[in-house]
């Protein structure tokens, strides 16, 4: 017998390769070097982030199949990873001085970030299902290990617990899902899916209706689309804050980008059947998101509802998945980044030890006492809610545009209600800035540097993205180009 | 068309209605006499000392761990032992990457100190 | 010859029974089992379609969920050793700080 061995094209998986080196390097280091000395790990793992980073430009525009067809790296994969890895670092950024002040500074953490965002970067190239379950799978084990990071605290105990239940059991169902699709169609390649299925006569196989429904319960439960939405808000509550900031967004754009290259390319041609349903998830989502934040007091609780709402925004744009929306999903992915990071730093600056400074109320007064750290918030807040000059109006703005041009005009109008459902409760963080009497005293805010790099970085992206969005909307559109 | 659902329907009804009738029918319909002598571990042999429910050293659970991650490299061994003659040089070199990332974990737990019994 | 169907509806139902029990059990490492035999009744699936229709891809699927359920149980089962060192109690419903 002669095996044919496959082509080894490593190049192709630069960024990932490099990233999970860099990932064993960190671990490493931080476990041969001195207790007190923990920097390295930090800094080993930005390089990292930058290499991959400079790995993933060098790549694109260059859509090639690699592995067997294991792995399509193609624009649009690459621009996931971008948003994945700017995510990385800006959470590694940030994590630096939060984990020193909780005294849990260890290099695994850096570590953990770092093979979650390899995780993320699969599911962003993945065009087999394999990879696509096993970029999740990597991306979950990690982060249920940073959910309880720290591991004194029975708040963060309880995040990891209850999203460890409730992330393997929708796995199994995302993998009950994947055994009827290749039963049905006799492989588990994206494109061989989706040869099997624009040739096929008979789309109505229960066995392929079935596992179409449970891919969709699978991936509802990784972006927190309500029915599937009741762990998002204790998880993102307990877990370590620079670790939420990095979940809201990382978990959510891979999953996005996976979610959009099985159901808007593989299962295009059962379009009809799900965009029903899709259409009830988005509007739900976006409703009891949004509701739900209103009644609020803690602002880590709020910010997780935000994100369910934020969800909801972007599954407009997969109902409505022409061009235009695809593409609108990736600047919004962008846009939410820069937002939602910088919204998730701001906090952290403010947050004490031991979990203080969490209630929205604690903000009285901030406006005062500290004017740049309570504008940067409101900027993050304005763009959330999807005021102009920011990015999130731009993002909000392509979303419903793409929405409205295919017809789904209603969809369009419950999201922008939804928008300014939202407005009051982002709103209100400022109002209780700015109008508000302080209520305690500010104690020992510090500013470390590389938070402060953090955000900056968050800030402008935020801004920059809003005032001149062209050049991002062209870059998501090229990322679509050749999609598959 | 909603009326094509219907098989899935009644799958998942059959699904339902088969475990959830097994765990009940077990319950129903199973006799349920204790006597002392049943409820205990052994029937004959010495009588148990104490409840089997006591705690163990956490050690034995760390052993435990390392054990399910170190022993489910083999899934990925034995394939690749059945055809190592035909996977030459490539399949050589690619499976002593894969023990060596392993190894980085080995050595990780090691200076952890995962592996001291003591 | 067992037609495939009847491996379908076997591992449905015991895919439904590990559904059963992580709604309906309390004890946090019981909810785990239940979900390691759902991953399992999917194996099951996976390798009697990859039979059936004489492809491989099932089998290698079947080798990744194995490992990557190992992976899960590990991280699970220090994620509960330190929510009992922590609380006392490995039941779930006394795990509820946060509420909404």
């Amino acid at each position: 017998m002669d095996l044919a061995i496959p082509s080894i094209d490593i190049a192709s998986l630069g960024p990932e390769l490099i990233l999970s080196i860099a990932a064993i390097l960190v671990l490493m280091v931080s476990v041969f070097l001195p207790k007190e000395r923990k920097d390295p790990a930090c800094y080993l793992s930005l390089l990292g982030i930058l290499f991959a980073l400079a790995s993933s430009v060098t790549l694109w525009g260059k859509p090639k199949y690699a592995f067997n067809n294991m792995i399509y790296v193609d624009n649009f994969g690459l621009f996931f990873n971008m948003v994945v890895l700017i995510t990385a670092g800006i959470a590694i950024l940030m994590s630096i001085n939060y984990l020193k002040e909780e005294g849990m500074s260890h290099g695994e953490f850096f570590a953990l970030i770092l093979f979650a965002t390899v995780g993320m970067m699969f599911m962003a190239i993945g065009s087999n299902l394999i990879t696509i379950f096993l970029g999740l799978e990597t991306m979950s084990i990690s982060i249920y290990v940073l959910a309880g990071f720290l591991r004194e605290r029975d708040r963060s105990n309880e995040s990891a617990l209850k999203y460890l239940l409730l992330g393997a059991f929708s796995s199994a169902f995302l993998l009950y899902g994947i055994a009827f699709i290749y039963g049905a169609t006799g492989t588990t390649d994206l494109k061989g899916i989706s040869v099997f299925l624009s040739e096929a006569t008979y789309l109505n196989d229960p066995m392929l209706l079935a596992g179409t429904g449970l891919l969709l319960v699978g991936f509802g439960f990784k972006i927190a689309a309500v029915p599937f939405h009741m762990w998002t808000p204790d998880v993102y509550e307990g877990a370590p804050t620079s670790v939420t900031a990095f979940m809201s967004v990382g978990v959510k754009a891979a999953a996005f980008a996976a979610f959009v290259r099985v159901f808007s390319y593989s299962l295009w041609n059962l379009q009809p059947d799900w965009v029903l349903l899709m259409w009830i998830l988005a509007v739900l989502t976006m409703t009891l998101g949004n509701i739900a934040a209103i009644a609020q007091t803690n602002i880590k609780r709020m910010l997780a509802y935000s994100s369910i709402a934020h969800a909801g925004y972007i599954m407009v744009g997969m109902v409505a998945s022409s061009e235009l929306g695809i593409s609108s999903i990736l600047f919004y992915m962008l846009a939410y980044a820069f937002m939602n990071l910088g919204a998730f730093g701001v906090i952290i600056v403010f947050e004490r030890k031991g979990e203080k400074n969490l209630d929205i109320e604690d903000y009285s007064g901030m406006g005062f006492k500290y004017p740049a750290l309570a504008l940067l918030m409101s900027i993050f807040l304005f763009s959330l809610a999807g005021i102009p000059p920011t990015a999130g109006f731009v993002g909000k703005f392509y979303i419903f545009g793409a929405a409205v041009k295919e017809g789904y005009i209603w969809l369009a109008i419950i999201g922008v209600m939804n928008s300014l459902v939202s407005v009051y409760y982002y709103l209100r963080v400022t109002v209780v800035m700015y109008m508000n009497e302080p209520v305690k005293e500010f104690t020992g805010i510090t500013w470390s540097p590389s938070m402060v790099i953090a955000l900056i970085i968050a800030v402008i992206g935020t801004l920059l993205i809003g005032i001149l969005p062209s050049p991002y909307l062209d870059l998501a559109k090229q990322s679509i180009l050749l999609m598959m | 068309m909603p009326i094509d659902y219907i098989p899935i329907l009644a799958f998942l009804i059959f699904a339902l209605m088969f475990a959830v009738g097994t765990i009940a029918m077990s319950s129903i319909v199973g006799t349920k006499k204790t006597t002392p002598e049943k409820m205990m571990p052994y029937e004959c042999g010495v009588d148990p000392i104490g409840s089997a429910r006591r705690r163990f050293p956490v050690k034995f659970f760390i052993i435990a761990v390392l054990f399910i991650i170190f022993d489910i490299e083999a899934v990925f061994l034995y394939p690749w032992a059945v055809i190592f003659k035909d996977l030459k040089v490539f399949g050589f070199i690619e499976m002593g990457i894969f023990i060596l990332i392993l190894f980085v974990g080995l050595i990780y737990a090691w200076k952890k100190g995962a592996l001291e019994w003591e | 010859m067992v037609p495939i169907s009847y491996y379908l509806i076997l591992s449905a139902v015991l895919f439904t029974i590990g559904v059963i029990g992580v709604l309906v059990r309390r004890n946090a490492i019981i909810i785990f089992m239940c979900i390691e035999l759902m991953l399992n009744a999917v194996n099951l699936s996976f390798v009697a379609i990859s039979k059936h229709l004489d492809s491989l891809d099932g089998q290698i699927f079947v080798i990744f969920v194995m490992t990557v359920a190992a992976a899960e149980v590990a991280v699970g089962l220090a994620i509960i050793i330190n929510l009992f060192r922590n609380k006392e109690t490995i039941n779930i419903d006394e795990v509820n700080i946060m509420k909404w």
